[in-house]
């Protein structure tokens, strides 16, 4: 059986994610209907209800884990979410939270010159904008 | 005929890879009657919504293209305070910097002091989409211009995410819209009904996962050709590429994939109304569109 301390970290971080996205992430009541309308969770290592929850619990690795670099910013969570939560902008909280320690989750460098060829600018201008600093 | 004059805002895409998508734009509201004006200079409007309630930087963009509109406005180049776009994408953007700085006399403030350079912001602008002016200018006018036959073809409309999410800038019912079925039917063709109308292509994530896009790409069109779709029309340059130019990925996951053409929406209206081949743009398209319309009989 495993066992979570919350200490003062904890609170701090459910608060400084909770301040960044401006929900009261507490509200979430793990329902899951955000969780059954991603896109992309059959992508994902942990789903966005688990997300909701590693934060509500104030638990650090939850930056590590890959689930808000894979969210579309689709806003189908947030759109469907019966306690009205944006959980785009959590998603959203959690990356900057990443992204403001300045690093970029993507080096465009690694893409090769046909793809930046081949992608049109609304594609590198949003993604640039999500995953990089 | 004198045309309304309404302002009009490109967004990046529309000037490169996505001309398909204006030429035709342009096009089809001249012969409704509307002047889409394009403003002499604007700027991106950073295709999304920064989500992050401390960002007021990422906002300055599209809100430096609203004061472009109303400097038209001043100018009396157009006739009256809204900006339309086409792009899915640039409508979200620049309706919810709209809302921010409308909903929030700090942020505006700081806004404008911040742009001192230019004239400040008065909030004056409202941010339609294109079909918002379809829906005003009535589905008639669009049965008036439609002169194809277009009774056998089917066509599966995709909306995708940001015409209908969040709730304070969805052009129509989230869960269940109908506007741009109206729009094939009213075009005269067959406006094919799938649950995947909706369901995000992907995005962004095309850059560094595309075979996530991919999988998302087989699952919408796949299910759309399921019901008996010819093609799909969107209004999204992103979503095209997603759908369109993707298909090259997707057929590499999925070897038993059958592709299908992804037009814009007013690609089709042209075909409809009978404009000149040249205002279709098909030359922008990844999968060729000409052989389902000659199938059809309708080129």
């Amino acid at each position: 059986m495993k066992t979570l301390t919350i200490t003062s970290k904890n609170v701090e971080f459910l608060e400084k994610i909770e301040t960044l996205s401006g929900q009261t992430i507490t509200m979430c009541d793990q329902c899951g209907v955000c969780s059954g309308s991603c896109p992309m969770v059959e992508e994902m290592d942990i789903m966005p209800s688990q997300m909701m929850r590693d934060v509500q619990l104030g638990i650090v690795e939850v930056l590590d884990t890959k689930t808000m670099w894979l969210c579309a910013s689709c806003y189908t969570c947030t759109a469907r979410c019966p306690r009205g939560l944006d959980l785009s902008k959590v998603a959203e909280a959690l990356r900057q939270y990443n992204l403001r320690k300045a690093m970029d989750y993507i080096d465009i460098e690694e893409l090769s010159r046909e793809e930046l060829r081949h992608l049109p600018q609304i594609a590198l201008v949003s993604g640039l904008r999500k995953f990089t600093s | 005929m004198s045309l309304k004059r309404l302002s009009y805002f490109p967004g990046c895409s529309l000037k490169t890879k996505a001309q398909n998508f204006e030429i035709s734009a342009i096009e089809v509201s001249r012969a409704l009657g509307v002047e889409l004006v394009e403003p002499e200079k604007w700027n991106c409007c950073g295709t999304v919504f920064s989500l992050t309630d401390d960002d007021l930087l990422h906002h300055l963009a599209p809100v430096r293209d609203l004061i472009r509109f109303e400097e038209m406005q001043s100018k009396g180049l157009v006739d009256d305070n809204r900006v339309l776009a086409l792009c899915s994408m640039c409508y979200n953007t620049l309706k919810r910097s709209n809302l921010r700085v409308k909903e929030n006399d700090d942020d505006l403030k700081n806004i404008n002091d911040l742009m001192y350079l230019e004239e400040d912001y008065k909030r004056s602008i409202d941010v339609i989409h294109f079909f918002q002016l379809i829906e005003e200018l009535g589905f008639d006018a669009i049965k008036e211009k439609a002169v194809k036959p277009f009774d056998n073809l089917n066509v599966a409309p995709y909306y995708g995410c940001m015409l209908l999410r969040p709730k304070e800038v969805a052009i129509d019912d989230p869960e269940e819209p109908a506007v741009q079925e109206h729009l094939i039917e009213s075009l005269g063709a067959n406006s094919i009904d799938f649950p995947y109308k909706k369901l995000c292509c992907g995005s962004y994530q095309t850059v560094n996962n595309k075979e996530a896009v991919a999988r998302l790409a087989h699952d919408i069109l796949g299910n759309a050709q399921k019901r008996g779709a010819d093609l799909v029309v969107t209004s999204c340059p992103l979503c095209a590429f997603n759908l369109d130019s993707r298909q090259k990925v997707v057929k590499e996951l999925y070897p038993d994939f059958r592709e299908i053409p992804v037009l814009y929406i007013t690609q089709l209206m042209a075909i409809a109304f009978g404009l000149d081949k040249k205002t279709w743009g098909f030359e922008y398209n990844y999968i060729d569109p000409e052989p389902v319309l000659k199938n059809k009989n309708i080129i």
